[in-house]
């Protein structure tokens, strides 16, 4: 059923308010950020894949593209309908943007009596605009905020990174096989955290975007173009859509208790099995939108004068990980895949008072052997001898 | 306690004032504090990252006596490239440091009550600062006991404090080591083979414990045995640790980091993952 446009005269819109745009004002939009200074980063297909990166407009993002992802698996595939945001979430998160793979902490160099002097680098800051972000990952970039800026020392990197971001995010309506948001509770509908909201909506006849304002700044950038204000029916339209993709959503976990059955079964058999066919790869941890993990690592130039600290991403998949001298703590296969799920979806809470996974489904896609948290948590689960 | 910079991935130079050899393959690092703004304050059982230009960055404890602010001391055991470099420093030299890090030993709860200190080897190093405000404040505690166990009788650390110790009267220390010559006329055995020995109220006893962690796992059991709380017993424990300020992840241990939650621990918080494989 159409929902309908029809152009009516400016109205002031507020936080909470609803406006229905066309893709031309949704253009306009983009447009509009770009003129206020933001770096725009978007969806865009690149390496037959949708990835995030610098876009300069709406025509770079995906438009008639879409997804198809199961365990092990990933392919783009055309659709017909031109939708803007017809795909789940590919490789990139937006991790990239905030907590960056590699950076330099420092310099340090030599003096002549023997020292040395430490320069630090002023941490990068970035005014940018995420668009077309999702609920999943929002709630991905809560968790990243709660464990780098708000324990006993905040990491200034990311701090400086985070200072002026706009969100665009989007409200899912095409959920892939991989996804369990809605048994997480984080999604596939936006709550909080974004400055506009869209809902898509793409048929033969129409493509409009339900557009929620989450912010004044989200208000200011709308106040500049003539747009309708959505009525109660396109409204409840948009919702429809949202909870239809959480019903079609392909997995879930049971995340009743889930933190007391991991932690009182560290000892169950299904660690080994799994771990059997897990490679040690460290793709789930690269590709997951939670997963923290630095190493820092130590580099002289040739003359022995300037010596750099780097810190980079790393996997507690990487036997290194937990070395102490005289071995890792962490030596086998079965421990290492046990410290990822367990820390993901138990001790997580502990540390940080939530679950550290958001149910978007990439450790799954990107998995080269398919092995799929939600089959595991569920096998631990149905062997828990209590 | 914070410390001086702001960033805290960023080290501050710092020169070492002296260097003396404690055993074959430990040496004990004293850095000049006293042109640090408020000289270096701790609390016994923090440590502090330690750099060695160009080499890399180490979890080291302070063995020093908190009161005295104007000299930072580390003892360190020679156990590859890092500790290597930092042993091996001429006094004059420069590192880099960054701390204090982490929580203290509860000299605090231990206030009235007898103390129980279990040391297994290097493990003496993060509570000798204990064992100096202890004996500071000798009559805020009860009944003192230290036992200590290490490797051989060269590798006892700290030896002449250790004989000033066991020359008072109101301290009783044993000392183990696991093999020694005919020369040697003290006890060998396990260290937890003192706690047997040593005579304290296990309702009203403060345990802390340091060593290896094969040795900690013992001591706990056998400290249970002897009627104390897991409440009442404190661990020092051990993970790679790169931060030091709870970002990078490489310290978890169950559901903690040794870097911000410890690395003293009440064995409570550790009991349910402690004696599990590979955790
Ligand atoms: C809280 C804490 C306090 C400590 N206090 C002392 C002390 O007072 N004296 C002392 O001699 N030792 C102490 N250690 C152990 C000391 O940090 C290691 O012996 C040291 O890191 C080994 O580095 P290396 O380069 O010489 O050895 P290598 O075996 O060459 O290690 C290579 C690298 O692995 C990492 N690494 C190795 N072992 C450890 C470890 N145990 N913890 C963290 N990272 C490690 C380091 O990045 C190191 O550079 C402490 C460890 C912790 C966690
Ligand atoms: S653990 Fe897997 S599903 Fe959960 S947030 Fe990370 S990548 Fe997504
Ligand atoms: S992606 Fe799969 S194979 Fe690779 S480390 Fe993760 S669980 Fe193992």
């Amino acid at each position: 059923m159409p929902i309908g446009y029809q152009e009516r005269p400016l109205v002031p819109l507020d936080v909470g308010d609803r406006a229905i745009l066309r893709p031309d004002q949704l253009s306009g939009i983009l447009a509009a950020l770009r003129g206020r200074g933001y770096t725009l980063l978007g969806p865009t297909v690149r390496d037959a894949a949708i990835i995030y990166a610098e876009i300069a407009g709406a025509d770079d993002l995906p438009v008639g593209w879409t997804d198809v992802q199961s365990p092990g698996s990933y392919r783009l595939a055309a659709r017909p309908d031109g939708a803007f945001f017809g795909y789940s979430v590919g490789p990139h998160s937006w991790k990239a943007t905030f907590h960056r793979p590699e950076i330099t902490l420092w310099q340090a160099e030599r003096q002549g009596d023997g020292g040395f002097t430490i320069h630090e680098p002023a941490p990068e800051t970035s005014r940018v605009a995420l668009i077309g972000v999702r609920a999943c990952e929002l709630a991905a970039i809560r968790i990243q905020d709660r464990v780098l800026l708000d324990g006993p020392f905040a990491d200034p990197h990311y701090a400086a990174r985070r200072r002026d971001v706009f969100v665009v995010a989007v409200n899912c309506t095409e959920p892939g096989d991989t996804c369990f948001c809605a048994s997480m509770g984080t999604g596939p509908g936006v709550e909080s955290g974004f400055d506009l909201a869209l809902t898509e909506f793409v048929t033969d006849t129409e493509h409009l975007f339900l557009a929620e304002i989450g912010s004044g700044a989200g208000a200011e950038v709308l106040a500049e173009w003539p747009v309708d204000r959505a009525t109660h029916g396109q409204i409840a339209a948009a919702a429809a859509r949202t909870q239809a993709a959480a019903q079609r959503m392909g997995r879930s976990v049971d995340t009743r208790d889930v933190k007391e059955v991991l932690a009182r079964n560290l000892e169950n058999p299904r660690w080994e099995e799994t771990a059997a066919r897990c490679l040690g790869c460290t793709n789930c941890t690269q590709v997951c939108p939670t997963c923290f993990c630095t190493a820092v690592h130590d580099l002289t130039d040739l003359s022995g004068r300037t010596a750099t600290r780097v810190r980079q991403w790393d996997s507690c998949f990487d036997r290194s990980f937990s070395y102490v001298h005289g071995g890792s703590v962490r030596r086998s296969g079965m421990s290492r895949y046990r410290q990822w799920l367990t820390h993901k979806m138990s001790f997580w809470a502990d540390e940080f008072g939530s679950l550290g996974c958001v149910g978007c489904g990439r450790c799954i896609t990107w998995c080269p052997k398919g092995i799929d948290i939600t089959a595991e948590i569920a096998a631990i689960r149905a062997a828990d001898p209590s | 306690m914070t410390p001086a910079r702001t960033d805290p991935w960023v080290p501050e130079p710092i020169s070492i004032k002296r260097i003396a050899r404690e055993s074959a393959d430990t040496a004990t690092l004293v850095l000049d504090t006293s042109e640090r703004p408020g000289g270096f304050a701790f609390k016994p059982g923090q440590f502090n990252m330690l750099y060695a230009f160009g080499i890399g960055e180490v979890p080291i404890s302070i063995s020093g006596d908190p009161s005295d602010t104007g000299e930072l001391v580390h003892t360190i055991r020679v156990v590859g490239k890092v500790t290597e470099a930092l042993t091996g420093m001429a006094p004059g030299s420069t590192l880099g440091l960054r701390g204090p890090f982490g929580t203290h030993w509860p000299l605090e709860e231990a206030r009235g009550r007898d103390v129980l200190i279990v040391a297994g080897g290097l493990g003496l190093v993060p509570l000798r600062p204990a064992i100096y405000e202890i004996l500071k404040n000798r009559s805020a505690y009860k009944r003192v006991n230290i036992v200590y166990g290490a490797r051989t009788p060269q590798d006892i650390l700290f030896s002449n404090e250790i004989s000033e110790w066991r020359g008072r009267l109101d301290v009783s220390l044993r000392v183990t080591v696991d093999s020694a010559g005919s020369d040697w006329f003290g006890h060998v055995g396990v260290v937890t083979s003192l706690v047997k020995l040593a005579r304290f109220d296990p309702e009203a006893t403060v345990a802390m414990v340091c060593g290896p962690e094969i040795m900690m796992r013992f001591a706990v059991r056998e400290l249970e045995t002897q009627g104390i709380a897991d409440e009442r017993i404190y661990l020092s424990t051990e993970r790679n640790l790169q931060c030091g300020v709870g970002l990078c992840g490489h310290c978890q241990h169950g559901n903690v980091f040794v870097c911000k939650d410890g690395p003293v621990f009440r064995y409570d918080r550790l009991a349910p993952f402690f004696s599990k494989r590979e955790v």
